[in-house]
């Protein structure tokens, strides 16, 4: 939907503006609307343009390849259907914390920012979910402390972005920092351990054979892609994120918009770390390490567009699970994780470096040859 | 975002203090009690080393870690310092990594304390540090992480990494042994691999099992956090169908090392800990885990380094030995915690 970001069209419908109330979507141009049902009426799964579709595509043969490879590399394992279905379930349920937190991370850079403070709040949501004053309330009042504290810090960060007018990256790296911190206080540096049975379960209980946590995973990723291709909050998080001043101009309140981006990253985070503590049967002010990284580069290689404007969860979805994979894959066959580390970075790069060519030649095309400074 | 107006500034500081409001009044809600660590200090009451003497100010630098064993490192060293009349201790926070730790300790030189207690981020990036001090007159005990230069340090008081590697390996030897498994699979979970103590320990457990004839059949490094540790399990679960033995380095990712075998119903194997946590401790004397046993490497190094930067401070020696002042270097033994000795153990977990 890059393509149907507010120009400058808008500019004359300005006037307009203040006969009807509130300022609601309208004025995001009827033709990206348009654009918009018209692609997702063809295809209903990719929620983007024909090339989002055709990324996604080239993602699943990546994952189809990774999975022959460790077919020819442990032939005794991968002989074995149990162990096969076992492990896609591993794969599955290694990726959902992560998925859960890079489905907002994704929501976060198409409206045009970035918060690398994720890994923090995620830390300090499950932090302090688990000190023993929180505990005492039972597994609701655990959630609902790691809901709240995720958003609390969200709001905080989209206070400090959209009002404070603090360049993102800066405002989240100084979360970053900050949360961290807050969370190691919190915990007096000591793992907490979560002595909740419900709570602990989340991570060991199935459903129909399914682990939990994978049911949380497609419900957030569900819940995304609905806000995303289905909602007026979906479009103007695309509006916002292609050209803000067009935004704003075509009625749109992006300090307001760009607040919510981070609080739902925040709420995400805040979800996350209820998995994450489930799985861990505890929290510790350093967990979540890096998972702001990791966030990043799968909605990159997902081909969410790191200037904003345009990308997918499934894209996102996808590039979670292939680095679940291949980590799985160097485990399975006894490597060292920093070849592991080697391969994810090279990966990283090719996935920016297709984009990259992908934008320039798109942009050539519409004659809006954004990239050429770069 | 990128319009400006004449208000900004104001209005920065105004969100920037509501934020930092918001954070104050929500850290005030919750919080978590300093648990005590008197039981990993010492103040005897008899014996002439204990009697107060000169007064002594030491300043003391660790790296400020969220993991539970740097914490203790540091809770003890304060606990120690307080069971001494005329010890007064400066902390200086450590930051998060050598250059910090540095920037850190140069101020602390410029205040001139008696003697200094440094547990390094990196002991071979702090090297420049020790030599700079001793040369200015100021004693220097290094703990746990070496310096590699003899010159830069009055005492060294370090764990035995290798050690470590080794019991750990000869527990579980002694066990398949006495089980007449002859071909096992062995699985580690090391900690930060690119650190010289981790290396070392897989060094003292890889040498230890190659006598017997056995070797390691996979290793996933976790990081020393709970996330970590059950991440690294859990690929270690994939990797090998069938496991006889796993050593797990550290026990505080051990617990998530542990929520990865609930989570995975594995128990044909049985596990060795590192460190000696409390809850590893527990878990060992009531025998209803995998977990059968952990190799120590005791934060109680802490306290002895406060009471031995005194006698330094105040030259004396340690009364139980002949000679006249503290020795250079001291390695504490890596003992073998099991259900049989647990009990003696538990107050030194931490």
């Amino acid at each position: 939907m890059s393509d149907a970001t507010p120009t400058p069209t808008a500019t004359p419908e300005r006037p307009q503006l203040p006969a009807q109330s509130p300022p609601v979507d309208p004025a995001e141009t009827a033709a990206a609307s348009e654009a918009a049902k018209t692609s997702n009426r063809l295809s209903w799964w990719r929620g983007d343009s024909g090339e989002g579709a055709r990324r996604n595509l080239g993602l699943i043969g990546v994952l189809v390849v990774l999975v022959i490879i460790g077919a020819m590399t442990r032939w005794d394992l991968y002989s074995n259907p149990d162990w096969v279905w076992g492990n896609t379930l591993t794969i599955l349920k290694l990726a959902s914390v992560v998925g859960v937190v890079t489905v907002g991370m994704t929501f976060v850079i198409i409206g045009g920012g970035i918060d690398l403070s994720v890994g923090a709040i995620l830390a300090l949501s499950a932090v302090w979910a688990t000190t023993v004053a929180t505990q005492s309330y039972g597994a609701g009042g655990m959630i609902f402390t790691a809901l709240v504290v995720g958003v609390s810090v969200g709001v905080v960060n989209g206070i400090l972005i959209s009002y404070g007018r603090l360049v993102p990256f800066i405002a989240t790296l100084a979360m970053l920092v900050a949360a961290r911190g807050l969370a190691a206080e919190i915990s007096n540096k000591q793992t907490q351990l979560s002595n909740n049975t419900f709570i602990n379960n989340i991570a060991s209980e199935k459903l129909l054979g399914i682990p939990l946590l994978v049911y949380i995973l497609a419900a957030v990723v569900a819940a995304g892609w609905v806000l995303l291709n289905r909602t007026t909050f979906g479009r103007r998080t695309v509006a916002v994120g292609g050209n803000p001043e067009a935004a704003r101009l075509a009625g749109i309140n992006v300090r307001r918009h760009t607040l919510l981006l981070y609080a739902l990253s925040g709420l995400c985070c805040g979800i996350a770390a209820i998995m994450l503590t489930a799985q861990a049967n505890s929290a510790q002010a350093a967990t979540a390490n890096l998972y702001e990284l990791d966030a990043i580069a799968a909605a990159i290689i997902g081909g969410t567009l790191l200037s904003g404007g345009r990308g997918t969860i499934i894209g996102s979805l996808l590039g979670v699970i292939i680095f679940s994979t291949i980590t799985n894959l160097f485990a399975i066959n006894g490597l060292s994780s920093e070849a592991q580390n080697m391969v994810k970075g090279g990966i990283i790069v090719a996935a920016v470096l297709v984009q990259q060519v992908q934008f320039r030649s798109i942009t050539q095309f519409l004659g809006r040859n954004r990239l050429t400074s770069s | 975002m990128t319009q400006h107006s004449p208000d900004l500034s104001r209005r920065r500081m105004l969100f920037g203090g509501v934020a930092v409001g918001a954070g104050v009044l929500l850290a005030g809600c919750t919080s978590n009690e300093a648990s005590p660590t008197t039981a990993q200090t010492k103040a005897a009451a008899t014996g002439v080393n204990n009697e107060p003497g000169k007064k002594v100010v030491i300043g003391f630098s660790a790296p400020a870690d969220d993991h539970g064993w740097i914490a203790a490192i540091t809770n003890n060293a304060k606990a120690q310092a307080s069971a001494f009349s005329d010890v007064e201790l400066k902390p200086v926070a450590a930051g998060a990594d050598p250059a910090a730790q540095r920037a850190a300790l140069s101020t602390l030189v410029s205040q001139k304390p008696d003697v200094i207690v440094v547990l390094p981020h990196d002991g071979k990036e702090l090297n420049a540090f020790g030599l700079e001090a001793m040369t200015a007159g100021i004693p220097v005990i290094n703990l746990d992480r070496a310096f590699p230069d003899a010159r830069a340090y009055r005492l060294q008081i370090k764990g035995d990494n290798y050690g470590m590697g080794v019991a750990a390996a000869t527990y579980i030897i002694a066990q398949l042994k006495a089980k007449g498994v002859s071909n096992p699979v062995i699985g580690e979970i090391p900690g930060i691999d690119a650190l010289e103590l981790t290396q070392e320990r897989t060094k003292g457990f890889n040498d230890t099992l190659a006598a017997s004839g056995f070797k390691v059949a996979n290793r996933r490094p976790a990081e020393f956090t709970v996330d970590s540790g059950q991440q690294a399990a859990t690929g270690l679960f994939q990797a090998l169908p069938k496991i006889d033995a796993i050593w797990n380095h550290d026990d505080d990712q051990g617990v998530g090392v542990m929520a990865a075998i609930n989570q995975s119903g594995r128990k044909e194997f049985f596990m060795v800990g590192g460190a000696g946590s409390k809850k590893a401790m527990e878990d060992i004397q009531a025998d209803n885990t995998v977990l059968k046993a952990t190799v120590t490497y005791s934060p109680s190094m802490a306290s002895s380094a406060i009471s031995l930067a005194r006698l330094i401070g105040q030259g004396k020696g340690m009364s139980d030995l002949v000679e006249l002042q503290v020795p250079k270097e001291i390695v504490l033994a890596s003992e073998t915690i099991t259900k049989e000795n647990a009990s003696n153990y538990l107050k030194l977990g931490f």
